[in-house]
């Protein structure tokens, strides 16, 4: 159990900076996902502190000390791989005591905490086998063996399920977060699955270019996103971004439409920026349909899946701009038709216009 | 049209005949030739019929004994010692061309130690080949641990991301372009008794006090400095295959051994060793072999002399089948070489098998 704090944490490789600026406090037993697109700079920031990489500027802190300097082993922590990077040649058993074998520990000790690691994660009888008789969980359940018994003050996992297959994810997704319940250690956790992201976290952390764009429980990121790329990143299908024209605001309130959409009230947050456009998010999970001539959007059928709990459309709206819906029903839906649309503009999102709408959508 | 001609099964074979053709003239026809002459009292050219003479020629080879040579006594019955106080023994022709002992009849002395106040002396029918024998083993007991465990420190140092890292793997790799012939004459330059390089590097390191040598005309040096600039021609080659080997093994193993802790040493223990486990079977049995094969070195720099001190078996080998056109006696040899290759590869088959 540990405190971690990134103070303005950069790192350049040669002229290019990857992570610019990241400022982050983890607390005592918090189980915390970075979650980012490919290359926003996630691994990055999480080989920084593992010491595999160096931290360029900036200060990293675990438990009020600064570990800048130090080598990997000297900062107390552990990490899995995406890779695994389980020993091929070594059993079970000595892979998960390697850490104890390079410490030189006792015959004694390393018996005692591999089967101590063993019994949570219920891998005894794997104990005297080669990596190369596992499947791709037990091998990753290894992985986290190893690092149980190095009790370290913070777990890092870089993808840990990335490489394994859908059903298998599940379990394994299931058996860390149980893992951290039963540890109740100090976890950060890299991952670009956002559904991972969801279940595990205390506290999510998106991440894009190298910045920070938003940190919140995930309830908070999903219901009340800050900023167009975190509305767009979590939430499948991704959030419905229509362009619409400010015309007035009223208190809290400003009252948007455009050429598809009814002019609605929606919360405005402070988010305009004067130009009398805008920008409003629409969670496709979030629409319904309307009896004829009562929607506040009309939709043109394109193109839909169903998915036996859910119906996903993809529509066209007057405008030209394209819209998605998701109905929570198994619905038929012809190509070409048209469809009302209403939604509770309190579930919606309004933010400043921006060309970032078009890398999201 | 095409699809036709690669799918025939004799187009397959037409094109391989003339690769397979010589394969079979040149190499699998004149093993089992070996074999055959092997037995015979066949010459490169001679008016006579071959004859089949069983296992006369291993005999001749092989035949090894243990004599015990009393010390000569006089009339007293006290031991006869020299001028130097050492004992003196009847010579060993005495007893290799007395027809007393027809067993022993063409035998000459090989090497001989003192035990007691008797003399043990061995004798072999073919001294020199006894020789060869012994140098060759010798060769390649030194050669495996030089040339690998060089080459494989040269790829660990080469196997780093630094500037100008490929200019090393270049220079290292040259001697192996290098024909052996070439390399071969310059090292004889190098180790010139009288002006050669490696006495001037030796004497400008010891401002002079270096006695200079003539590596290769002395019979304790002539060996050791075949070995050595052997290790050194051959050493890039398998440095290259070291280096496939390292770079086969996952970085993340790497950063694994860090996070726990590893030191440099353990992590090669732990992490690098294991990983190199079939490219080390490799290289030893490459070695290995390529040792036992010894023949160019010898060839352009001593001729197997001083006092045949560099004798090899492919020499040997060489020098009595087309040298002294004894053809059957070159091929006995071959024989003999060849089963000692496959025996030695397959203890290192067996020793270095994977345990599971």
């Amino acid at each position: 159990m540990a405190t971690l704090k990134l103070k303005d944490f950069r790192k350049s490789f040669g002229k290019v900076e990857v992570i610019k600026g990241v400022d982050l406090e983890i607390g005592h037993g918090e189980f915390v996902v970075f979650v980012g697109p490919s290359g926003c700079g996630k691994s990055t920031l999480l080989r920084m502190i593992s010491g595999l990489e160096d931290i360029t500027s900036g200060t990293l802190e675990i438990d009020g000390r600064v570990m800048n300097d130090l080598p990997p082993k000297d900062r107390e922590v552990a990490m899995v791989f995406q890779t695994y990077a389980i020993f091929p040649h070594m059993t079970v058993r000595e892979n998960m005591a390697f850490g104890l074998t390079i410490a030189r520990a006792s015959k004694q000790e390393k018996q005692q905490k591999v089967a101590e690691a063993a019994r949570i994660l219920q891998m005894e009888h794997l104990l005297d086998r080669h990596p190369s008789q596992l499947s791709g969980g037990q091998r990753q359940r290894v992985a986290i063996g190893r690092a149980i018994v190095r009790n370290p003050k913070v777990f890092l996992f870089d993808e840990p399920l990335s490489n394994l297959d859908a059903a298998l994810r599940m379990d394994m997704r299931m058996e860390i977060g149980k893992l951290h319940e039963q540890l109740d250690a100090t976890m950060v956790y890299v991952t670009h699955d956002q559904v991972e992201a969801m279940t595990l976290a205390d506290k999510i952390v998106v991440l894009k270019d190298g910045r920070v764009m938003q940190v919140g429980t995930p309830m908070d990121l999903y219901h009340d996103p800050g900023n167009l790329f975190v509305a767009g990143f979590l939430g499948a299908p991704s959030m419905n971004f229509l362009q619409v024209d400010v015309q007035t605001v009223e208190g809290d309130d400003a009252k948007v439409g455009n050429a598809a959409l009814k002019p609605i009230n929606v919360a405005h947050k402070d988010r305009l920026n004067g130009s009398g456009k805008a920008i409003l998010g629409v969670r496709p999970q979030h629409v319904e349909a309307a009896a004829p001539g009562e929607g506040m959007l009309l939709g043109t059928v394109e193109f839909a899946e169903r998915l036996g709990s859910e119906t996903v459309v993809d529509m066209v709206l007057k405008d030209d701009s394209k819209f998605i819906a998701a109905f929570n029903e198994d619905k038929v839906f012809e190509p070409g038709q048209t469809v009302d649309l209403v939604f509770d503009p309190a579930q919606a999102h309004l933010f400043a216009p921006s060309d970032e709408v078009e890398t999201v959508h | 049209m095409a699809g036709k001609l690669t799918r025939s099964n004799r187009a397959g074979w037409l094109f391989a005949l003339p690769g397979f053709s010589l394969l079979f003239l040149f190499i699998i026809i004149p093993f089992f030739f070996a074999f055959w002459l092997s037995l015979t009292n066949q010459r490169l050219v001679s008016p006579n019929p071959t004859e089949f003479v069983g296992l006369k020629n291993y005999s001749e080879l092989l035949r090894l004994s243990v004599l015990t040579l009393e010390p000569e006594r006089d009339d007293a019955g006290q031991i006869v010692r020299d001028a130097n106080g050492e004992i003196r023994y009847p010579r060993v022709r005495t007893i290799t061309r007395s027809g007393d002992f027809p067993e022993y009849r063409g035998m000459r002395e090989w090497f001989r130690w003192q035990s007691g106040e008797n003399a043990k002396v061995v004798v072999a029918s073919n001294v020199v080949f006894m020789k060869a024998l012994t140098n060759t083993l010798t060769f390649a007991l030194f050669i495996v641990p030089l040339q690998g465990g060089g080459a494989l420190l040269l790829a660990l140092l080469i196997n780093q991301k630094l500037r100008g890292i490929n200019a090393f793997r270049t220079i290292y790799f040259m001697p192996v372009v290098i024909s052996i012939v070439v390399i071969s004459l310059l090292w004889r330059f190098i180790y010139d008794g009288e002006d050669g390089l490696l006495n001037n590097i030796l004497a400008w390191l010891t401002f002079g006090f270096f006695e200079p040598v003539d590596w290769l005309g002395k019979s304790d040096t002539a060996l050791g400095s075949i070995i050595a600039m052997s290790a050194w021609q051959a050493v890039g080659f398998h440095m290259v295959i070291w280096l496939a080997g390292l770079q086969t093994i996952s970085p993340t193993l790497y950063e694994a051994a860090a996070i726990e802790g590893a030191s440099k040493w353990q992590t090669f223990r732990y992490v690098t060793w294991p990983g190199l486990r079939n490219t080390a079977i490799l290289v030893l049995i490459v070695i290995t072999m390529q040792a036992f094969a010894i023949f160019a070195q010898i060839d352009v720099m001593t001729n197997g002399g001083p006092l045949d001190s560099t004798q090899t078996l492919v020499f040997q080998a060489v020098e009595r089948g087309y040298g002294r056109q004894d053809i059957s006696g070159g091929s006995t040899i071959s024989v003999i070489l060849f089963v000692m290759v496959l025996m030695i590869s397959a203890v290192q088959g067996i020793l270095t098998r994977e345990r599971t």
